[in-house]
């Protein structure tokens, strides 16, 4: 309990003397989470809108794999990033391995397959009959698709908050391909566990308030959007 | 009478069982077509295939005499008809944006789209149910707007399968007639799927009979009534039992 109070203080603490250091690394939470997700957005809302809508040779192969990645370890895909990053390996030229993108990397690979999976079982429940009536009202491909899109904003944006809530919590691929090097690849996840370690659970623990606020803000904004002006 | 579409040695086939088999089929201009048949006998398939919306298997199907190519119908055709499908499917939003939206997809200017709407709202007397979403509506209130929704485009070919089977019969009589009106006034040629003869018997003036995927018999409505042939005599016999025509 004293710990719990301890941890609090030193978050406000923290937060209050501007201590720059956190701050950084807030932010650079904060900007390689929103980048991740981005773009996984970005890829996985039309691959998961395509597997969704279409029917095509080695469709339900691919989704399986999607499917089996949304359970993919982050350390597994860390070590993937890292050997494809590694000097001698494919992309070791562009001495990528122990940076910002390096992580962004990591958790595009944890997150996309949940981004993907969730959009296309929400696009799959659309009946036949429902694109017909779309068709029918005189609406092109392009239309149609944005019709859908603002029909299914709800599960959208659930997809998009799962995949972020991967994507910031993720701690064991950063670590991994970030190294973890101050003011460079250090995040609030691999702080907390190098503070552990230290024995500062103090310091973790405000560090671990700071995390949660940051997730709650990005989750409350993203639902805001999602419920926002229902009709009845 | 010119044909606006025409069907030339058309089959609808699906899963390998052949739905349609139609050797030749017209709809002419400023009519007003009604389709009968039992369950399953492929009505709902052929408002389809007349409305470009789903392939034909074989055969053309032709739009002021001209072959139009199969699975790669003109826009601009397609936005000529509009149908009202056999369940009103509503998308979530208010019945405003319902009803609006074959004008916002035509990128109507919304001052025109917000009077047409009001209009049409009022004539199907669901101007209070304007901003209330459209997945909340009863059965009766739902079908009112899926009319609106395809009248609303003024389409040059109205298709409409049983719109009025899910309405109480006063609403009923009083829309059958406001229709009526409204499509004799705006001479739009309609095609017409229903199960009740009334309706029928009221609103078409001529009949087309399909059965099994085939269309048995074609003429003018009280004709066809009147004189059913060997094929349609079972099927139009029985209902002629309750309902007495007078006309
Ligand atoms: N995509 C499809 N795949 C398989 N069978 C189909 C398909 N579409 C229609 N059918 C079948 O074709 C037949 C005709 O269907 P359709 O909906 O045209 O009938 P209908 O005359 O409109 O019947 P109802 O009066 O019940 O509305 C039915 O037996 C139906 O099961
Ligand atoms: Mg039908």
């Amino acid at each position: 309990m004293e710990l719990l109070i301890d941890g609090i203080k030193k978050a406000f603490d923290m937060i209050l003397s501007g201590d720059r250091e956190v701050f950084a690394i807030t932010w650079l939470t904060l900007k390689v989470c929103l980048i991740s997700i981005l773009i996984s957005t970005l890829i996985g809302l039309p691959l998961g809108i395509l597997l969704g809508l279409t029917r095509f040779k080695g469709r339900r192969i691919l989704l399986l794999f999607i499917n089996i990645g949304m359970g993919l370890p982050p350390v597994v895909a860390g070590l993937w990033i890292t050997m494809l990053l590694w000097r001698s390996g494919p992309l070791g030229d562009l001495t990528l391995l122990y940076s910002p993108t390096a992580i962004v990397m990591a958790q595009i690979l944890v997150s996309l397959p949940i981004v993907t999976s969730l959009t296309c079982t929400a696009f799959q429940q659309i009946s036949e009959k429902m694109l017909l009536q779309i068709k029918a009202l005189g609406a092109t491909r392009m239309q149609t698709l944005i019709i859908l899109i603002k029909q299914l904003k709800i599960a959208i944006l659930a997809a998009i908050m799962a995949g972020f809530g991967r994507v910031i919590a993720e701690v064991g691929a950063a670590m991994m391909v970030g190294g973890n090097i101050l003011g460079d690849t250090r995040i609030l996840t691999t702080t907390i566990v190098m503070e552990v370690s230290k024995g500062n659970f103090d310091i973790a623990l405000a560090l671990s308030f700071i995390l949660l606020s940051v997730a709650l803000l990005i989750t409350a904004a993203l639902t805001f959007l999602q419920q926002r002006k229902r009709i009845s | 009478m010119n044909p606006l579409v025409e069907l030339n040695n058309i089959t609808y086939k699906a899963q390998n069982k052949t739905i349609l088999d139609i050797p030749e089929f017209q709809i002419c201009a400023g009519e007003f077509l009604g389709i009968m048949g039992p369950n399953g006998a492929g009505k709902s398939t052929l408002l389809k295939v007349l409305a470009f919306l789903e392939n034909q298997s074989s055969g053309a199907i032709l739009y002021r005499g001209e072959v139009i190519p199969k699975g790669n119908v003109p826009l601009e055709l397609r936005r000529k008809f509009s149908i009202a499908l056999q369940q009103s499917l509503l998308l979530d939003g208010t019945v405003f944006h319902n009803i609006a939206i074959g004008l916002t997809l035509r990128k109507m200017p919304k001052t025109v789209i917000k009077e047409k709407v009001a209009h049409w709202l009022e004539l199907f007397g669901i101007s209070h149910l304007a901003k209330k979403n459209a997945l909340y509506l009863s059965g009766g209130e739902a079908q009112r707007v899926n009319l609106a929704r395809a009248m609303i485009i003024e389409p040059e070919i109205l298709f409409l399968d049983e719109p009025f089977s899910a309405l109480d019969f006063p609403t009923k009589i009083k829309l059958m007639e406001d229709f009526k009106g409204i499509i004799e006034t705006a001479r739009t040629t309609a095609v017409f799927v229903s199960h009740d003869l009334m309706e029928i018997n009221y609103l078409t003036n001529r009949l087309a009979i399909i059965v099994n995927g085939e269309v048995k018999q074609s003429g003018p409505t009280p004709r066809v009534l009147e004189h059913p042939n060997s094929s349609t005599a079972s099927f139009l016999n029985e209902w002629k039992k309750f309902y007495p025509l007078a006309r």
